[in-house]
């Protein structure tokens, strides 16, 4: 196994970063709509931080694990926003 | 020679990718309502990780050139998982603004809601029909 190096330490050091500022909007956000947005931007924040973990101790079974968090992430954004929605399911 | 080029390409690609990945945490922060968040927060986020995934998928080309099959399987992975953001983000982003607005969530410095004069446009058509049926 390779160690980390230090540019994927930065790149996933400003990645979760980003992650603590949807947070604050998660916490702070006025309405439910709010809140859905820092969820799907911490989605894809993940998927892209668990790339850089693939890459960076070459192991593929982290990118497989990506794709399916996406697919399954996809699924559940489309759930919560018919449920915001209102109505007939 | 070629090493260096394409650790310069990768790092290149890299931090442009953080960059546009950073913007989309402060546009999520300081944007005034839902919509310019999304905007933000969804646009950012997927130019960001198209250029992230790029480097990702230019460090397994590297290491496929030097002779390791293995670059190979990341090199394709990375790019299904590209594929995957590149088609779901999107219609995400849709469906939620479509679901903020119908649950009733209005633009704050909006001067005009064309969506909303839209519906009531219809609204008014379908009362009218009902009416003319009855």
């Amino acid at each position: 196994m390779i160690e980390l190096s230090t540019e994927y330490f930065i790149v996933l050091l400003a990645l979760f970063l980003c992650v603590a500022m949807a947070m604050i909007r998660i916490v702070k956000g006025p309405t439910a709509p709010d809140r859905v947005v820092g969820f799907d931007t911490i989605n894809t924040i993940v998927i892209v931080s668990m790339v850089i973990f693939g890459a960076a101790y070459q192991t593929v079974i982290y990118i497989d694990v990506a794709i399916v968090y996406a697919l399954l992430s996809f699924v559940s954004t489309l759930f919560i926003a018919r449920y915001l929605q209102g109505g007939d399911f | 020679m070629l090493d260096m080029i394409l650790t310069s390409i990768i790092y290149l690609l890299l931090a442009i990718g953080v960059f546009f990945n950073l913007l989309a945490g402060i546009g999520l922060l300081r944007f005034p309502d839902v919509y310019t968040r999304l905007h933000a927060g969804t646009k950012c986020t997927t130019f960001g990780s198209i250029f992230i995934i790029g480097s990702v998928i230019l460090i397994g080309l590297k290491t496929w050139y030097l002779g390791d099959v293995n670059g190979s399987v990341l090199t394709i992975h990375s790019a299904v998982a590209l594929i995957a953001i590149l088609l779901t983000n999107p219609t995400g982003a849709h469906a939620i603004a479509r679901a903020a607005h119908r649950s009733g969530v209005m633009p704050e410095n909006a001067v005009i809601d064309e969506l909303q004069i839209k519906g009531k446009k219809q609204k008014k058509t379908e009362k009218k029909e009902t009416e003319d049926h009855t």
